[in-house]
């Protein structure tokens, strides 16, 4: 079964085409692809209007890089949620009138849920169940992956996500943007014990990472002397490790309080390569395998939007055509809330 | 007209935010500006409890999200504009439906957007003192500002030290 999945639920514009759920034909997400000679300069972001400027194109680009036609198609996976309802809207009636015009079905997919589902995009697969770690620049989730669909939140972040840690301390230590980029460049070869930083939230499995924010904005103030160069990869490494180090010990802790031997890492922050390193060397002396899917599937795409879809088609789910995008959508409740 | 407090740990800064939230009916816009790490967020979080919104929600930063929605008495939207540009890309988001519904809103570093925020709004300066101290500045004008204002002014005198 050929789904074509297309995602549009914050900054990205996205559209692929993925057969039978596990075998990526094409990716094509707005931001990455030629932007100058396909959208005349116009980076596509946040807007709404943006999406809707690009989004023929990229599923245009999506069904030629993936050697097909609509009429290939065998159904049609929209991000419904969580997001922003005007920049969800835009991909949803857009895969509603693809699906209308060439009848065939179409169904609404929960994003996170997306993150999760794009390791069985990958060779190494994880059997069920899981622990999943989402962390991206809006989300710092902990899941129990009973199955396919079914999830329970086991921890979540009371306040900043850890993507926007990265992203706040970067800018703080006047650093560019991306953040975690940077800073996962910066920080190699840099000393990670050079600062103390705090660890937040100790024997909880929920998130803090707004104490850690403010640790380094007082770190900050209450030098005599500005930050050096010489400094700054030191600094950025303590940085790091303080987000990194609750990430996987409170991941690993959650896998092993439910005795669970596998955990998947996904979502944006999934890309840095310390965060990578780290959940492979520790997890590995407990027992536990760590499935973390390649960057460019970690951060926000469409492949992994109809992975979800390709599973909810074969189960048999419809979407109807007044099917409305949801901002605000836990993945332990089936509808909305 | 303008209302200075000293806040002298998280915990204040939370209770100052509660009774603005309890003092709030809907429509209100309230924009926060201050540096990061400076307790907007903190403010907001006293806010919603101020306003009913159960324990049960976090929250989180808004500053990916750009918008969380929380239902409480009425309804509160947490918007952040840290991300944009300025207000033309409020503008794309549609923030007309946001600005004059019937919920109140809160606005993270509202200074990118100044040029679209109603005069009646009540604009919030956050400003670093030392670790645990912060400077709150309220500014406000118009009768429902006021009201709203002088009320929260005689609660803290009463809750406060």
């Amino acid at each position: 079964m050929l789904v074509l999945g297309i995602e549009s639920s914050c900054d990205e514009t996205a559209a692929a085409v993925v057969s039978d759920g596990t075998s990526l034909l094409s990716n094509v997400v707005a931001s990455q692809i030629d932007v100058h000679s396909k959208f005349g300069g116009v980076v596509p972001e946040i807007a709404s209007r943006k999406h809707i400027e690009v989004i023929i194109q990229v599923i245009e680009q999506a069904l030629d890089d993936a050697g097909v036609t609509l009429d290939d198609i065998d159904g049609i996976a929209g991000t419904r949620g969580p997001g922003l309802i005007g920049s969800l809207l835009v991909g949803l009636s857009v895969a509603k009138s693809i699906a209308f015009m060439k009848d065939i079905p179409f169904v609404g997919v929960n994003h996170v849920e997306g993150h999760v589902a794009a390791i069985f995009l990958t060779e190494e697969k994880p059997e069920f169940p899981f622990v999943a770690l989402v962390v991206s620049g809006g989300h710092t989730n902990i899941y129990l992956v009973a199955d396919s669909g079914s999830f329970r939140t086991l921890g979540q972040t009371r306040d900043d996500a850890a993507g926007e840690a990265f992203d706040k301390g970067a800018k703080m230590l006047g650093l560019g943007y991306p953040g975690g980029i940077v800073i996962d460049r910066l920080s190699k070869g840099g000393n990670p014990a050079f600062v103390k930083f705090p660890r937040s939230m100790k024997g909880s499995i929920d998130f803090s990472f707004s104490g850690l924010k403010t640790s380094l904005l007082y770190y900050i103030k209450k030098r005599e002397t500005p930050v050096t160069e010489d400094e700054l990869p030191h600094i950025v490494a303590s940085y790091q490790d303080a987000i990194v180090d609750v990430l996987v010990d409170k991941t690993l802790k959650a896998a092993e309080e439910y005795s669970l031997s596998r955990v998947v890492i996904a979502g944006g922050v999934a890309a840095n390569s310390r965060l990578r390193d780290i959940f492979h060397e520790r997890a590995g002396g407990k027992g536990i395998e760590v499935f973390i899917p390649p960057p460019v599937l970690c951060t926000d795409n469409a492949a992994m939007i109809a992975v979800v879809g390709d599973n909810l088609l074969k189960r048999g789910e419809r979407g109807s055509f007044d099917l409305n995008a949801i901002s605000r959508w836990p993945l332990d409740f089936p509808g909305e809330i | 007209m303008n209302l200075t407090l000293i806040s002298n740990s998280i915990g204040d800064t939370i209770n100052l935010g509660s009774i603005i939230g309890e003092n709030l009916n809907g429509g209100e816009i309230i924009a926060l500006t201050g540096e990061l790490g400076s307790g907007k967020t903190c403010l907001t979080r006293g806010i919603a409890r101020g306003m009913g919104i159960s324990e049960e929600f976090y929250i989180t930063s808004p500053t990916f999200t750009l918008i969380n929605e929380y239902p409480g008495r009425i309804p509160l939207y947490h918007l952040d504009v840290y991300r944009l540009s300025g207000s033309k890309d409020l503008e794309d988001l549609g923030y007309e439906e946001y600005f004059y519904g019937k919920g109140a809103i809160v606005i993270e570093w509202a200074e990118k957007i100044k040029d679209i925020i109603p005069p009646d709004s009540i604009f919030i300066y956050l400003k670093y003192l030392e670790e645990e101290k912060r400077e709150i500045e309220i500014s406000y004008e118009g009768d429902k500002a006021s009201k709203i204002i002088k009320r929260v002014n005689e609660e803290v005198l009463s809750k406060w030290h």
